[in-house]
């Protein structure tokens, strides 16, 4: 039934057909293996483009929708489409996929055209989770999804890689596998695997809360929230750069991501009476979580736990809505909260993804992760300085930075919840100032700490060209948020009146 | 209205910044005198349409301005929004911050010359002279907070320039975080003021805070606080970052670990009084708490004091100076607390001036004694920079409030409005300004007379190795004194022009602008006080011009406070300089008190540093680790694999055990048909 050019299959398999080129070449002809990946990469981020120029920000109707039935006898669709939440989502997948391929060019050596494969395989399937509306569709490439993930921990991940490769999987299947359940009972309630039909049915108190609870042990597992985020610095830390770039801009989304396109919509009044779990959840990642960073000596333990705090800002802007609604029985000021959570989203994608490449650089001059190992970097590496310098500002959410937006909003809109949450919450200030800042001070600043460091070149014209790109979307979104805000509101107004809407 | 205007404040604004960028970015690729000719050229043009913009306020009856640059971003009906309000506060404020600045970029061609990173310090200067216009001239919170953030930055980067020091970096991330914990509160209050105006543009805000104040908010059950005065403290703690007020002053003495022109600039004209500056934008919504108001003197008022008296024991030129901001800052937000806006703005300025000039002095000594900044090596420098000598005395008479100079008027005026004051604490306060010309007159007058007069406490030793003396904390009688390799000399044309500059208003800009500026409406719509509140009002039925003000003074105490503090600065630094030393053993325990600036930095090492770092730990260990992983992921692990290990048995391959099995449940299944 598609008229239009399908530009969603093309990003969903598109991708995955250049990464079996890409392995085949592999064998075939080595040395094209890094060029085919670039091209394959910036091709599909060349046509992921239009969906935001094309984009029509009056709607909160699905847009370039495509829908075909895909297993018949069990109402299977093969139906996708995006909204204003889940397209700059897409966006940012295939640009940070670019950035993977050329941060590993002349690093990764064992293996290559496997590796390149693997993540040009997985863009194509986390574009088919950001844009997939049919719920069994969304389940297989969730699953799907951890394949290349786990084979990239676990072929090119440091020392404990096996441990931690199978950490992250235990972890992440046992909570998606409630999720099936969950979509498995909705189709026998609905005879529909629709995604937008499960937003419509009416469920009761009972079925609510148990699918919420569902939707959740897969949802917190991904985002991670407190407490089932121990699987996230091991992985991070066995990972290898690229691996920790991916988990870290567009894994940790997909739970996110998923709180607005199921448990908000399909259980609005177990979201409503769950409220204070998730909201002290969020606040237990920030200040906890914050107060773990600033201890950490691994530098992607740092960051590892700093996104677990930053990501507690994201499921706490999107709950707050109901504190809000009960409170005031009007929506209003609610949806500066879920967009903020939305902007952090982006924002924290492009943010702890350079801060990942930027250990990148590093580690491959020392090959240590420790902060002691380095000292005084900055000496050697002012160019590198000036970039670690910027993302670290980001991180700590100074105004004219993208870490600065959500922060903001979700702290403004907080205050409206109620006065200690927006006290809890301001208490990043403070933390994430103290563990980024401390970070930088013990890597790049000081007289130069030891011999290794003092043999450390500056950043080549390949690691610019990658920290810059990064650099970009950081200043602009912090400078001017309007666009992408534009893009966000009808889907996300649409979406906080299904929230509020009772289905009793 | 000019139709040019907005694009004048446009200018104005983005002038340093595309002169950083340029010093920035192209830092490779441009020779040093172009980075310097392009910030200072960036910034004067900032100076000059400042002027400009002023003038026109002044002569030509330009009105208030509030123009929208653009849309940051429209949420839920609240405009997020860049745009700049032009009145006489910001217009006075835009004037001195670009004039210091420009001043200091002068200074700074000089004062640098020989840094490797002369460029990065130009690009530096000039991105925080863009952050502070931006602050000053925004006209709501969202620019407000931008700004106050971007100037932080700036002092965290400027204040850890020498990045290879390790106490100035830690100075850096020291001052950061300070500032943060003061943000902490300001960030709440601005939610806090959308939550009940439903706007962060200032006009709105404004307009709508007279319905604030019947509001009540519950913090704690059954406690209902008036909202005004929560909104009102939580901004002032940000102030209290950002000024340096106790308790949150620790980080603004140990910036002097950063270049002496950043000092001057930052951490003395401009950035130190944006807290000040907010306070005093903000008096519509101030005048709503008398309570808010009262917390702010009180907190002034104890800044004002105890760190001047801090002040009067340290050894290091820069840090004394550092005290007598803290103190001043304090002298500032006193006013504030009293209602008397104008003179705190008006106390503001002058400071501004004299203390640049001090600050930029200082420098000049600092570059003439080879970098040593400690005052025991230094003494009889007078007769080797004249320049330095005469400035920094008309710095120091200014500081000091003699009659006559800037400082004299601003300083005067804010004690006779605490006085005036009946708001709670006022008694205190006036107390502590009171007794703080002395400490003033002291402390200064011990740093002019230690520095410039006396014996010589250096040694010149041509050929001999030089040593950059940091700060130790020997005894004042046990020091060795100073080497130098050549003897001091005046500093070159590009340091001292400034000075002058610098000097010319410290003299005159108290005399020529407190009539207009305190008692003739400067201010206009720009600073609102309640009738009630309305001190300035009363002081101006005593006010007859400036000659008879100081005239006047000689009936006043805090005339013969300060002549007392700079008679006992002579006497025991100049006629019996043994003394100090045995008042210090003497009196131990009040001078180690003082001389451990009454423990603060210990106390939030212990607490506050300590406290993060055990806390992250014992989560980080004893959550994560030991709860987290070690019973719940680990521990299910095993109890996976316990429980496989008993099913595991019944796996045992012997075929007599299955069939054993299978006959005893085939036992029991047809016992339960049978029975049942």
């Amino acid at each position: 039934m598609t008229t239009h050019f399908p530009i969603l299959s093309v990003l969903l398999w598109l991708p995955i057909a250049g990464g079996v080129i890409v392995l085949l070449a592999g064998r075939v002809a080595p040395r094209w293996v890094r060029w085919l990946a670039l091209f394959f990469s910036v091709l599909v981020f060349a046509i992921s483009v239009p969906l935001w120029t094309q984009f029509n920000t009056g709607t909160a109707a699905m847009q370039f929708v495509e829908n075909l039935p895909w297993i018949r006898t069990f109402h299977v669709h093969y139906h996708l489409g995006v909204d204003g939440i889940s397209m700059p989502l897409i966006l940012l997948t295939t640009f940070m996929t670019v950035l993977v391929v050329i941060a590993g060019w002349e690093v990764v050596h064992y293996k290559l055209a496997q590796y390149m494969a693997a993540f040009l395989i997985m863009e194509g399937l986390m574009n088919g989770v950001f844009s997939a509306l049919d719920g069994l569709l969304f389940y297989v490439l969730w699953e799907a999804m951890l394949i290349p993930m786990f084979l990239i921990i676990g072929i090119w991940g440091g020392p404990r890689r096996v441990y931690a490769s199978i950490k992250f999987f235990l972890y992440t299947f046992l909570g998606s596998v409630l999720m099936l359940v969950a979509i498995i009972y909705m189709y026998v309630k609905s005879g529909s695997y629709d995604i937008l039909t499960f937003q419509q049915m009416p469920l009761g108190m009972t079925a609510q809360v148990l699918i919420f609870l569902a939707f959740l042990a897969a949802f917190a597992v991904k985002v991670p929230m407190w407490p089932v985020h121990t699987w996230l610095p091991d992985a991070h830390v066995e990972a290898p750069t690229g691996g920790s770039v991916i988990l870290a801009a567009i894994l940790l989304k997909m739970g996110a991501y998923g709180f607005l396109r199921f448990s908000l919509p399909i259980a609005p009044d177990a979201s409503h009476a769950l409220m204070w779990v998730i909201i002290a959840l969020s606040l237990i990642a920030i200040i906890y979580i914050g107060f773990v960073a600033v201890v950490q000596t691994d530098m992607k333990k740092l960051v590892a736990y700093s996104s677990v705090a930053h990501m507690g800002f994201v499921t706490l802007g999107f709950f707050i809505l109901f504190v809000i609604f009960a409170k005031t029985a009007s929506t209003s000021g609610t949806v500066m909260g879920v967009e903020g959570g939305l902007v952090q989203m982006i924002s924290h994608g492009f943010v702890s993804g350079a801060l990942f490449l930027c250990v990148g650089v590093l580690y491959d001059r020392l090959h240590t992760r420790e902060i002691n190992a380095y000292g005084g970097v900055i000496n050697m590496m002012p160019a590198f300085a000036f970039f670690m310098v910027l993302f670290a500002m980001a991180n700590v959410g100074l105004p004219g930075t993208s870490g600065f937006v959500g922060e903001w909003m979700v702290i403004l809109t907080s205050m409206k919840a109620g006065f200690w949450i927006a006290f809890g919450a301001a208490f990043t200030l403070f933390l994430g100032a103290a563990y980024t800042l401390w970070l930088v001070k013990r890597v790049l600043y000081g007289p130069v700490g030891n011999d290794r460091v003092a043999a450390m070149r500056d950043i080549s014209k390949r690691e610019f060209i990658v920290l810059g790109l990064c650099a970009v979307p950081v200043i602009v979104i912090g400078i001017w948020p309007a666009p992408l805000l534009d893009v966000m509101h009808a889907s996300v107004v649409n979406l906080v009146h299904q929230a509020v809407q009772s289905k009793l | 209205m000019n139709p040019a205007m907005p694009t004048i404040f446009l200018i104005i604004v983005l002038a340093p910044l595309a002169a950083a960028i340029i010093a920035g970015i192209f830092m490779r690729f441009i020779p040093r005198p172009v980075s310097h000719w392009v910030t200072t050229l960036g910034v004067a043009l900032s100076f000059v349409l400042s002027v400009y913009v002023l003038w026109q306020m002044l002569y030509k009856g330009m009105g208030n301005l509030n123009v929208t640059v653009y849309n940051w971003g429209v949420v839920d009906n609240v405009q997020f929004q860049v745009g700049f309000l032009m009145d006489r506060l910001t217009a006075l404020m835009i004037t001195v911050v670009s004039f210091v600045s420009l001043m200091v970029h002068v200074y700074t061609i000089g004062y640098m010359a020989d840094d490797p990173g002369y460029k990065r310090f130009f690009s530096y200067i000039a991105l925080f002279t863009f952050s502070m216009l931006m602050l000053v001239m925004a006209n709501n919170f969202l620019q407000l907070f931008f700004g106050w953030e971007a100037v932080g930055l700036v002092s965290y980067l400027l204040i850890g320039f020498w990045y290879t020091r390790p106490t100035a970096i830690y100075a850096g991330l020291k001052a950061f975080l300070v500032n943060r914990v003061g943000d902490f509160g300001f960030l709440l209050g601005i939610a806090l003021v959308l939550t009940y105006t439903g706007s962060v543009n200032y006009a709105a805000v404004f307009a709508y805070a007279p319905q604030l104040a019947g509001q009540h908010i519950q913090l704690f059950p059954g406690l209902a606080w008036s909202v005004p005065t929560v909104i009102c403290i939580l901004l002032f703690v940000g102030a209290m970052g950002k000024s340096a007020q106790v308790p949150l002053h620790v980080w603004l003495p140990d910036s002097m670990e950063g270049p002496t022109p950043i000092s001057a600039l930052i951490h003395a004209a401009t950035m130190v009084t944006a807290g000040i500056f907010m306070v005093a934008r903000m008096s519509p919504l101030f005048e709503l708490s008398d309570t808010a108001l009262s917390v702010v003197m009180i907190i002034g008022a104890i800044t004002a004091f105890f760190m001047g008296l801090v002040g009067i024991v340290q050894n290091d030129i820069k840090r004394v100076i550092a005290y007598s901001t803290l103190s001043q800052l304090g002298y500032m937000a006193v006013a504030l607390g009293a209602s008397a806006y104008a003179a705190g703005i008006f106390h503001l300025m002058t400071h501004a001036f004299f203390k640049a000039l001090l600050f930029l002095a200082a420098g000049s000594v600092i570059i003439a004694m080879h970098h040593e900044q400690d005052m025991r090596r230094m003494g009889g420098l007078r007769k080797y920079m004249p320049i330095t000598y005469v400035t920094f005395l008309i710095g120091s008479l200014a500081l000091i409030a003699f009659p006559g100079f800037a400082g004299f008027f601003s300083k005067d005026t804010i004690i006779a409005a605490v006085h005036d004051s009946r708001r709670a604490g006022a008694g205190f306060a006036y107390w502590c300004v009171l007794l703080g010309v002395f400490v003033t007159a002291l402390y200064t007058f011990r740093m002019f007379f230690m520095t410039f007069h006396g014996k010589e406490r250096f040694v010149v030793e041509p050929g001999g190795k030089h040593d950059h003396g940091h700060e130790d904390h020997a005894s004042e009688e046990h020091l060795a004194p100073g080497h130098l390799v050549h003897p001091p000399k005046e500093s070159p044309w590009v340091v001292t022009v400034p000075l002058i500059l610098l000097a010319i208003p410290s003299l005159f800009i108290g005399w020529l602008t407190i009539q207009p500026v305190l008692y003739g409406g400067f201010f206009g719509s720009s600073i609102y006080v309640a009738p009630s509140h309305h001190v300035m009002q009363r002081l101006t039925g005593e006010f007859h011009g400036a000659a008879s003000m100081v005239k006047e003074s000689v009936t006043s105490p805090a005339l013969y406070l300060a002549l007392a503090g700079v008679f006992v600065a002579w006497f025991f630094y100049l006629y019996a300089p043994r003394l100090p030393a045995l008042l210090a053993q003497k009196l131990s325990t009040f001078y180690q008190l003082l001389f451990h600036k009454f423990y603060f930095d210990e106390i939030y090492a212990f607490f506050i540093a300590g406290g993060t770092r055990g806390l992250g730990n014992a989560l980080w260990k004893g959550g994560d680790g030991a709860v987290i992983d070690g019973v719940l992921v680990n521990g299910s692990a095993r109890a996976v694999g316990w429980l496989s290990g008993i099913l595991r048995r019944g796996q045992s391959g012997y075929l007599y055990h299955y069939a054993f099995a299978m006959i005893v449940g085939l036992c029991l299944l047809l016992g339960w048909l049978l029975l049942r």
